[in-house]
C-alpha cells in the first residue's frame, strides 16, 4: 500500500517525482566531485594522462556505452508501454533492460579482469612504479567506474525487485519511474566517463 | 504544473527511437574526433558529451514536459557544479 493510500489520501506522482530528483540531484553533486578532482589533476598531469589512456581498451568502452543506450531506450519504453496498459510489453522490455544491464557488468568484469592480469590494481607493485600522473588516472579510473558499476548493481536490483515481486503493474507506475529516472542517469555517468578515460589517448 | 504531460503513446515511442539513433550516431562521432588529435577531441569531449547528456535528460528523463520545479532541482545541481569548475578553471588558468 503506497504512503497516500494508508492515509486515504490521492496519489501524488509529483510527490515521488520530486522525491527522486532530489536523491538525483545528491548523485549528480557525487560524481560532480570525482569529475573536478579528474580536471583537476588531468590539468596538472596532461601527459601523463594522455599516455595511461593507451592502456585503455576503447572498443570494450564503446561496445559498453552502445549496450547502455540501448537499455535506456527499452526503460523508456517499458514506461512508456506501462502508462499505455500494457504490463505483458513493459515487463519484457524492462526485462531486456535488466539482461542488457548484466551484459554491461559481463564486459566491465571482463575489462576490469585484463587490468588486474596486466598488474594494474590499485596497491599493485606495477602501478606503484609508474608515474605519479599515471597511478593517479589508473586511481581514478577503477574510483569512478567501479562507483558507476556498482551504482548499475543498484539500478539492475530495482529492476529485478520490479519484476519479481509480483511483476509489473499500472499500480507500480510510479516506482518504475523513479527506477528508470535513476537509469538514465547511471547511463549520463557512463556517456561522461567514455570521453574522459576510454577516449583520453 | 509540474505533472507529466506525456505526448501521444506512438509518437512518444518514435522519438525515443530517434533520440536512441542520434545517441549513437554521437558517439560514433566522439570516437571519430578523438582519433583526429588532442584539439578535436578536447572539442569532441566539450560540445558532443554534454549534448548527448542533455538528450538523456531532455526527453528520456522526461525533463522536456517537466514544470519549473523538477527543472530547478536539476539547474541547482548542475549550476552548482559549473560553478566549481568555473572557479577551477580560474585558479589553473592565473597559477
Amino acid at each position: 500500500m503506497s504512503p497516500e493510500a494508508a492515509h486515504g489520501l490521492p496519489p501524488d506522482p509529483l510527490r515521488a517525482r520530486l522525491g527522486m530528483w532530489l536523491f538525483l540531484a545528491t548523485e549528480i553533486t557525487l560524481f560532480g566531485g570525482l569529475l573536478l578532482a579528474y580536471a583537476y589533476l588531468r590539468l596538472r598531469h596532461p601527459a601523463e594522462f594522455h599516455r595511461a589512456g593507451a592502456a585503455m581498451n576503447a572498443a570494450l568502452g564503446v561496445a559498453n556505452t552502445l549496450v547502455l543506450l540501448t537499455s535506456s531506450l527499452t526503460a523508456a519504453l517499458s514506461l512508456s508501454a506501462l502508462r499505455r496498459g500494457l504490463p505483458a510489453r513493459a515487463t519484457g522490455l524492462l526485462a531486456g533492460t535488466l539482461g542488457l544491464g548484466l551484459g554491461f557488468l559481463v564486459v566491465k568484469g571482463f575489462e576490469w579482469s585484463a587490468k588486474i592480469h596486466h598488474g594494474l590494481y590499485p596497491g599493485s607493485s606495477r602501478l606503484a612504479a609508474l608515474p605519479p600522473g599515471e597511478q593517479v588516472f589508473f586511481g581514478l579510473y577503477f574510483t569512478m567506474t567501479g562507483l558507476h558499476a556498482l551504482h548499475v548493481l543498484a539500478g539492475l536490483s530495482v529492476f529485478a525487485a520490479l519484476l519479481g515481486n509480483g511483476g509489473l503493474t499500472r499500480a507500480r507506475t510510479a516506482f518504475l519511474e523513479n527506477g528508470t529516472l535513476f537509469w538514465h542517469l547511471v547511463d549520463v555517468v557512463w556517456i561522461l566517463l567514455l570521453p574522459l578515460f576510454y577516449l583520453a589517448a | 504544473m509540474d505533472a507529466a504531460r506525456p505526448a501521444s503513446p506512438a509518437s512518444a515511442d518514435r522519438t525515443y527511437l530517434r533520440v536512441w539513433a542520434a545517441l549513437v550516431a554521437l558517439t560514433g562521432l566522439l570516437v571519430l574526433v578523438s582519433r583526429l588529435g588532442p584539439a578535436p577531441a578536447l572539442a569532441g569531449l566539450l560540445t558532443v558529451t554534454p549534448l548527448k547528456a542533455g538528450l538523456v535528460f531532455w526527453f528520456f528523463m522526461h525533463l522536456r514536459e517537466a514544470g519549473a520545479l523538477l527543472r530547478t532541482v536539476l539547474l541547482a545541481a548542475l549550476g552548482t557544479l559549473v560553478i566549481f569548475f568555473a572557479l577551477l578553471f580560474a585558479d589553473a588558468a592565473f597559477r
